[in-house]
């Protein structure tokens, strides 16, 4: 069970010696990639936030892929997903991430139409 | 027909005490309930992205919200929530490396890695509480039109931020506040703003080097400034002084920001003080040898769950409200 512990991270690339080499290894990942994301969220590169991919700017979406990535980390590592059988994690991880993604394509939607509405349609609310 | 075999172990299958998924009862429990909660977490996250969406061209833009550090002054933004951050992945750190010592069945590293974890928790439920301090008392001040816009002050040179106490004129006069003993007794209103609109247009009218900022982004994402002409205008249509945040008004432009940051956040701090209440509980428990006799240390396992819950959560708050 939880006893014995998967050592190695990043696909087999780092392997380590004991499950607390590798908690403080995940650690310093972990600040690393949030130490980016306060520089990157400080200067805002005007080439990243002028561009747009798929309605949001690159910025925008670098941001999210550090939040997943650092998410993956803490569940894996720290919850020790890693070491549980491959039935509960995927229940635990692919129910909340198929209801979410429903959820965020209705309601950004739905969110867009209201947002044209009004800005487009004859309703004034500023003034 | 490998279905008329009988083994012992087959029998073992429906004689209850299976685990299909190798984990105890306890900790599917604790599962169960982090996936739920993380499903709250995620609608409210999801609403707030609605509205975001709804009023993505007038929405405040956070980098210029969050600016303080307690004892500092000046503007650095994000440095603080970044701070926070780094204490609660630290506590998580220490959390999971109580776990790791349970397992070793290592009481005295389990006592103090649940400590340091307590000590991370506190650190950054007080740290929320400052932030809200700040954030409903606000910096600046703004008015506030008839139809709930935001108008903000800027200096017409630099672009930068000017507080309405820099500007308004004192003028003579007094406004009472209404208060329940005054009138019908169902009626009474918050406490009064430093300033009157009128004290703040008169102070506007003869500084011709401010500014008006609305609530709308151009093209780049910045908030519009108008021209000195055009402030003049719309300065008529000021109703009420805004200092600060609260559900009703909000200094910072949408007032949904506002209702989001105090729920979500509020929320989410909430989650912290339980779980530091629920660590505090489990940690007299490991001083006291509770596991020790129990051979097995899985309760600390199971409260480290949720507290590594509660920093993946911060995780997707941080992300929403302060960098994107």
């Amino acid at each position: 069970m939880a006893h014995d512990h998967k050592l190695e991270i990043f696909r087999g690339l780092v392997k380590f010696k004991s499950n607390v080499s590798k908690i403080w290894g995940v650690l310093i990942f972990l600040t690393l990639v949030t130490t980016v994301e306060v520089i990157l969220g400080i200067i805002r590169p005007a080439a990243l936030v002028e561009t747009s991919f798929l309605g949001m700017h690159l910025l925008n979406w670098i941001f999210i892929i550090l939040t997943l990535v650092k998410a993956y980390y803490i569940a894996w590592d720290f919850m020790h997903l890693r070491d549980e059988k491959t039935a509960l994690r995927r229940t635990i991880v692919w129910t909340p991430i198929f209801l979410v993604c429903y959820l965020i394509f209705i309601l950004l939607f739905e969110a867009t139409y209201i947002f044209e509405v009004f800005k487009d349609g004859f309703v004034k609310w500023n003034f | 027909m490998d279905t008329t075999v009988t083994t012992g172990e087959e029998q073992n299958v429906w004689g209850g005490g299976n685990e299909p998924l190798g984990a105890s009862y306890g900790k599917m429990m604790m599962w169960f309930f982090i996936v739920s909660d993380a499903l709250t977490f995620s609608g409210f996250l999801c609403a707030y992205g609605f509205s975001r969406f709804k009023f993505i061209e007038t929405w405040p833009i956070a980098d210029e919200v969050f600016t303080h550090v307690p004892f500092f002054h000046g503007n650095y933004p994000m440095i603080y929530v970044a701070f926070m951050t780094f204490i609660l992945i630290m506590s998580s750190v220490t959390m999971v490396l109580a776990v790791d010592a349970g397992h070793k069945m290592q009481k005295n590293k389990v006592i103090w890695y649940m400590f340091l974890t307590i000590i991370g928790g506190a650190i950054f439920v007080g740290s929320q509480a400052w932030e809200w301090n700040t954030f409903i008392k606000g910096d600046h001040g703004a008015l506030e039109t008839k139809g709930g816009r935001i108008l903000q002050f800027v200096d017409a040179k630099s672009g930068e931020h000017v507080a309405i106490a820099d500007f308004s004129k004192v003028i003579a006069g007094e406004r009472e506040q209404h208060e329940r003993k005054n009138g019908i007794w169902f009626m009474q209103e918050g406490s009064l703003p430093t300033y009157t609109v009128n004290e703040v247009v008169e102070g506007f009218k003869a500084n011709p080097n401010i500014l008006i900022r609305v609530e709308n982004k151009d093209e780049k994402g910045h908030k519009i400034v108008l021209s000195r002409e055009e402030s003049l205008k719309k300065i008529a249509d000021a109703s009420q002084v805004v200092e600060g945040a609260n559900l009703i008004h909000n200094e910072y432009g949408s007032r949904l920001f506002a209702d989001f940051f105090f729920f979500i956040t509020g929320f989410h701090g909430f989650h912290v003080f339980s779980g530091v209440v629920i660590n505090i509980i489990i940690f007299f428990n490991v001083i006291l040898g509770t596991y020790e006799k129990r051979r097995s240390y899985e309760m600390v396992e199971k409260v480290g769950l949720y507290w590594h819950f509660v920093d993946l959560v911060w995780v997707f708050v941080f992300t929403f409200f302060y960098l994107v």
